[in-house]
């Protein structure tokens, strides 16, 4: 009897190490921060971070990869069926891979995904698809108070498309204030 | 043994049909194929020199130092040296070469480039 209450207490002890050692999917998943900012465990980030290695190759290799939910499906439709002329580039792609991006983006947009700033991004478009993220409301929203030098003319940025030459987050989908640098300026708070 | 056979028959199908390209030269060798060639460095280079549209040329992209990396214009993303002795990496896909002759040939002169301008950019770049 007492050998099988020993028995369990070392399993529970055991499976509890393993579980500090390895995590639980969930920690995995959302990043450990500790209990002290459960909130910001509870939202693992406020985009979903890329997770198409093809999205991530064909389109990063030039700019920033834009993470999916930071645009609605009619936007990404009407990007892919502009990619000859992308913001005055040509952007090709074979229709294989083109089909693979846009099905990645489609499924993936704002407003298909339920969390992090997605559907508030969504919602203030009221129908509307822009072509890009910084004319959204929702963007402007929150850089309105950003001054021109400090991005659209410091030499070191040059545009707010550029997401991740300030938010150091930005590839995590991580676009809290806490973590924005702005070149030659430094932290940034409301 | 009948399996390696097999794998050869079709490595060597795949290189003929142009699908692999194991250097700058099998990826010259598809423009050959399609009647270019023989390819000239200069042609090349005064081609990469060219300003004929919108005022746009290689290097604005590219920088003036082909061994180094450049950036892009608008972006500023990095963009990998292009000079075939510091990066020879960048011509080992064929479908990747095509990829960005198509999209920076229209980029930057408005229409696609022919398989003579192909190969003579290449053999620039592979002098540098």
């Amino acid at each position: 009897m007492k050998n099988w209450i020993i028995g369990g207490l070392l399993a529970a002890i055991g499976i509890t190490a393993a579980f500090l050692a390895v995590g639980s999917p969930y920690e995995n998943e959302y990043g450990w921060r500790g209990p002290y900012d459960y909130r910001y465990a509870r939202h693992r980030e406020d985009v979903v971070p890329v997770q198409s290695a093809a999205y991530q190759e064909e389109c990063g290799s030039c700019h920033f990869a834009y993470q999916p939910g930071l645009l609605p499906v009619a936007s990404w439709q009407r990007i892919m069926d502009g990619l000859a002329n992308h913001f005055g580039e040509n952007a090709e792609l074979d229709k294989e891979t083109a089909g693979e991006l846009r099905a990645y983006l489609v499924a993936n947009a704002a407003d298909r995904v339920g969390t992090g700033r997605s559907p508030g991004i969504a919602n203030s478009l009221r129908g509307s698809a822009p072509l890009r993220i910084t004319e959204t409301t929702y963007f402007r929203r929150h850089h309105h108070e950003i001054p021109a030098r400090m991005v659209k003319d410091n030499p070191e940025i040059g545009s707010f498309s550029r997401c991740d030459a300030c938010h150091t987050g930005a590839a995590q989908g991580n676009y809290d204030e806490h973590g924005v640098r702005i070149p030659g300026y430094g932290h940034w708070e409301d | 043994m009948k399996t390696s056979a097999l794998l050869t028959a079709l490595l060597l199908g795949a290189a003929s049909t142009g699908l692999l390209a194991a250097d700058v030269n099998d990826v010259q060798g598809h423009y050959r194929a399609q009647g270019a060639g023989p390819f000239q460095s200069e042609r090349g280079k005064s081609l990469w020199n060219s300003r004929p549209y919108e005022g746009r040329q290689c290097a604005d992209c590219h920088g003036p130092d082909l061994t180094r990396s450049g950036q892009h214009q608008r972006t500023k993303k990095t963009i990998e040296p292009m000079a075939h002795s510091v990066n020879a990496s960048r011509y080992t896909d064929l479908k990747e070469v095509e990829k960005w002759f198509t999209r920076n040939c229209k980029s930057t002169w408005n229409r696609e480039c022919t398989a003579q301008e192909k190969g003579d950019l290449l053999e620039y770049l592979k002098q540098l």
